[in-house]
């Protein structure tokens, strides 16, 4: 009986990684922006949809992960095997596309974070540039992944500058599981905004090659499964603490709209140095992560989507498409960074116009796959799981929809 | 004229009857290896509710134009596991490729047109993986045929020939349907073939070794990441199981069934030989990360007494794996290790001569309990091949080699 217990532990802690990465990377730099703005505008009152938002993100990443265990294959190789090559391409050029953007919110969040410290960002972008490019080629894949969990820890910054802040806890409590609806069109744009960051087409991606990476096979699946839900479940913690930090701060001043997650950190300042530099430091870590996992992982995803060579244990003339595919990523998302008067804030509504088009595709194609018996043997999803499967799907495409209508005005306006 | 015709021009083609009349549009198109490797001998048609089959030899001509019939009675298509359909089977799967030893996914298929008893044969050629049949692929259908064939020229060709294609099929039975031999891939070095099912996802990988020769399997699994060695082996049947851990040097079968459950690894090593289930189960009772985890129980050892030319009748008189003996262990008669002689030293000495007068001066060998950072520093430091191993009682009871050494300190 002990020694059972003891197999299923030692599992478990092979197994942790990719679960707890991805959600947690989840929270980048547009992720923590949402989240600063959600709370600095509207204090406690959105925090209910931090459940729901929870529930979208382990059905969606829950069925990836078993998708991954099952079929040893990446999301980009299945859907090729059962959609062909046409829709393969497209989609693949999408994610490069919404990928790039994110990659662009995340250089921009790590110059945002240590211009409060009045260093330049001419200097940090290309030096974080340089770390995130040697890191991937020079790393191997555990390495790489054990300074990934360790930066995960580094979260725990959020949650102590939200404790600093010294926030309303009643309230917090009470409007964590109070729904309320406000019918201006900000609000409702920020709650469909809040949804849009927490589930993006590369997670997807991202996570379920990180399973087969790990070799963890079916019998191991119910321990990944278990880290899958505690990695969701982290992400929303921080989330909460975020919202809260930044309405204990800004809200319950005085109500505003903040330019950007620098922005949120100044407001902190009053309220103690530490809370101040924690809330900065989690955003340098949270961007440079984003910006280390989306390069690789689109490279990956596209490389194998459509059969190119790819791994960072090949060499540079044996995978040419995955080394120079991650290069011009990080370079063309660095470099807009450093061209004065480049419109960022238009290019990350253009991401999130991107990763709203490319969803309800992956989504959909997603819970078809996970359905096919000649795929998923005894693994497909039961009746009931389908139910909730498929109504995510359809809030998660209907919120979409609304967020690109919402995001294309505010381009062309 | 043309000579060759691809699958995605293929597709779609218009077939028309013996009057000229619109039959429907090709859908898809099947070998059956069991008959001919190379031939598409089915051509399956779309165009009212079934699907209808055109067999090889009721065509008349085939061109980027379409495909004239000489014999209209069509048959509905059934399902046939005898067929490897090639828009279902083959576009988008991975395959093997033997010669460029790595697993490759097919975007196209080129075929051969020739003309066989005076009518259109469609022959498959290659297959093709490269950005030039992407190409073709992704504007197919939106421009005309002999545009994209003048559009594609300047992008580089990338393809493989037919007879190096090795099919991934996970279905047993519907291997030998389709005639899938495994004799090209059990060619290949271990090495390579273990970075192939590396590749591959379990399912594929579990199949492919359930079909290996005991022995092939054996020696890539062996190659293969440690992690995933035990899953292959438990997913397959425990007889077969059994046979792999047979052909395997003891050591390695140790690791491997360390890494499983208790009564998975019983119930492999009770299928098991009784000589090397026992050598293995001994192996099993050392720490991994100590001497004894790291020894093999395959090694060359004689008594301490007797001459160069008797030694080397023993060694003949024995089948042990040469490729990784290059010393031979002395011992005395209670079984004590007395000396090590390297192989080579026994060629150039006198037949004559008493064995113990080659040994080594120094004699190295390390406790069975010996932690294993030790035994790789013992290695570095007196520059060693081999390192026997003893018991408290100095018996000689497995030898380290210097390639269990390199493999721990790559894991690492």
């Amino acid at each position: 009986m002990f020694k059972r217990l003891k197999y299923h532990i030692a599992v478990f802690f092979s197994v942790i990684g990719p679960g707890f990465i991805t959600a947690v990377v989840d929270n980048d730099a547009g992720g923590i922006f949402t989240y600063s703005q959600a709370g600095a505008k509207y204090g406690y009152l959105p925090l209910w949809t931090l459940l729901p938002i929870m529930t979208l993100l382990i059905v969606t990443q829950e069925m990836c992960s078993r998708m991954g265990a099952v079929t040893g294959k990446g999301l980009s190789d299945l859907i090729r095997e059962e959609f062909g090559l046409r829709t393969t391409f497209f989609i693949m050029m999408a994610l490069i596309g919404a990928n790039l953007t994110n990659v662009m919110a995340n250089f921009a969040g790590i110059a945002s974070s240590l211009e409060l410290f009045g260093i330049t960002r001419y200097i940090t972008v290309p030096i974080g540039a340089l770390i995130v490019w040697l890191l991937i080629v020079k790393g191997t894949y555990a390495s790489v992944e054990r300074i990934f969990l360790f930066a995960t820890a580094i979260y725990v910054c959020y949650i102590v500058s939200g404790v600093l802040v010294k926030p309303d806890w009643k309230e917090a409590a009470l409007y964590s599981v109070r729904p309320v609806l406000l019918f201006e069109p900000a609000y409702i744009t920020l709650l469909i905004g809040m949804v849009g960051t927490s589930v993006a087409p590369w997670m997807q991606f991202y996570l379920q090659a990180a399973i087969v990476e790990k070799g963890v096979g079916a019998k191991e699946y119910a321990e990944s499964r278990i880290e899958v839900i505690v990695g969701c479940v982290v992400m929303t913690v921080i989330a909460f603490f975020i919202i809260v930090a930044c309405a204990g701060a800004i809200w319950s001043v005085a109500p505003r709209d903040i330019k950007d997650s620098a922005d949120a950190a100044l407001a902190l300042k009053p309220f103690g140095q530490y809370a101040y530099l924690l809330f900065c430091a989690g955003l340098l870590n949270a961007s440079l992560f984003a910006a280390c996992i989306l390069p690789l992982s689109t490279a990956y995803t596209v490389c194998e989507g459509l059969g190119f060579e790819s791994g960072v244990n090949k060499r540079w003339n044996e995978a040419p498409v995955f080394y120079w595919l991650f290069t011009l990523l990080i370079v063309i998302g660095g470099g807009v960074i450093l061209i004065p008067g480049f419109p960022l804030v238009r290019m990350i509504l253009l991401s999130q116009v991107l990763n709203g088009v490319l969803l309800p595709f992956v989504l959909i194609y997603m819970t078809i796959i996970v359905n096919r018996k000649t795929i998923m043997r005894d693994w497909t999803n039961s009746r009931a799981y389908n139910a909730v499967a498929w109504t995510a799907v359809a809030v998660m495409i209907g919120l979409t929809v609304a967020l690109v209508g919402i995001s294309l005005r505010d381009i062309s306006g | 004229m043309l000579d060759h015709l691809f699958f995605t021009e293929l597709m779609g083609l218009k077939v028309y009857d013996l009057k000229g009349r619109k039959l429907g549009r090709v859908r898809d198109a099947a070998i059956v290896p069991l008959v001919d490797a190379v031939r598409v001998d089915r051509y399956l048609l779309g165009g009212g509710w079934a699907w209808l089959t055109v067999r090889h030899d009721q065509i008349q001509t085939i061109s980027l134009d379409g495909i004239w019939l000489r014999d209209e009675q069509l048959t509905p298509y059934h399902r046939d596991d005898y067929m490897l359909r090639l828009e279902r089977d083959l576009l988008d799967q991975q395959i093997i490729d033997v010669e460029g030893r790595k697993v490759v996914r097919v975007t196209d298929v080129t075929f051969l047109r020739v003309r066989h008893n005076g009518h259109d044969e469609l022959r498959v050629q290659e297959v093709d993986i490269g950005l030039r049949s992407m190409f073709r692929r992704l504007v197919q259908g939106v421009l005309p045929r002999p545009l994209i064939r003048r559009m594609m020229m300047p992008i580089p060709v990338n393809s493989i020939r037919w007879e190096f294609c090795n099919i991934v099929e996970s279905d047993p039975q519907r291997r030998l349907r389709l005639n899938i031999s495994t004799r090209a891939l059990e060619a290949m070095h271990p090495a390579d073939l273990a970075d192939i099912v590396e590749e591959l996802g379990p399912s594929d990988r579990e199949a492919l070794f359930g079909s290996l020769d005991s022995e092939v399997a054996a020696e890539a699994l062996s190659e293969i990441d440690p992690d995933m060695q035990a899953s292959i082996l438990e997913s397959l049947s425990e007889e077969k199981a059994a046979d792999i851990m047979e052909e395997m040097s003891p050591d390695e079968a140790a690791d491997i069934l360390a890494d499983m459950e208790e009564e998975r690894s019983d119930a492999i090593l009770e299928e098991m030989d009784d000589a090397p289930a026992h050598e293995v189960e001994e192996l099993l009772e050392y720490r991994e990360d100590s001497a004894g985890g790291l020894m093999t129980t395959e090694y060359v050892s004689v008594p301490n007494t007797i001459t160069v030319s008797a030694a080397v009748a023993a060694i003949r008189g024995n089948d042990y794996a040469l490729e990784s003996t290059n010393t031979v262990f002395l011992i005395d008669a209670a079984g004590r290790l007395s000396g090590a002689v390297p192989l080579a030293r026994l060629f150039l000495a006198d037949p004559s001569a008493p064995l113990s007068s080659l040994q080594n001066d120094r004699l190295i060998s390390v406790p069975v309990k010996e932690r294993q950072d030790r035994v790789i520093a013992a290695f570095d430091k007196y520059n060693l091949v081999t390192l026997p191993v003893v018991d408290p009682a100095n018996r000689l009871i497995g030898v380290i080699t210097a390639d269990d050494i390199i493999s721990v300190l790559r894991q690492s």
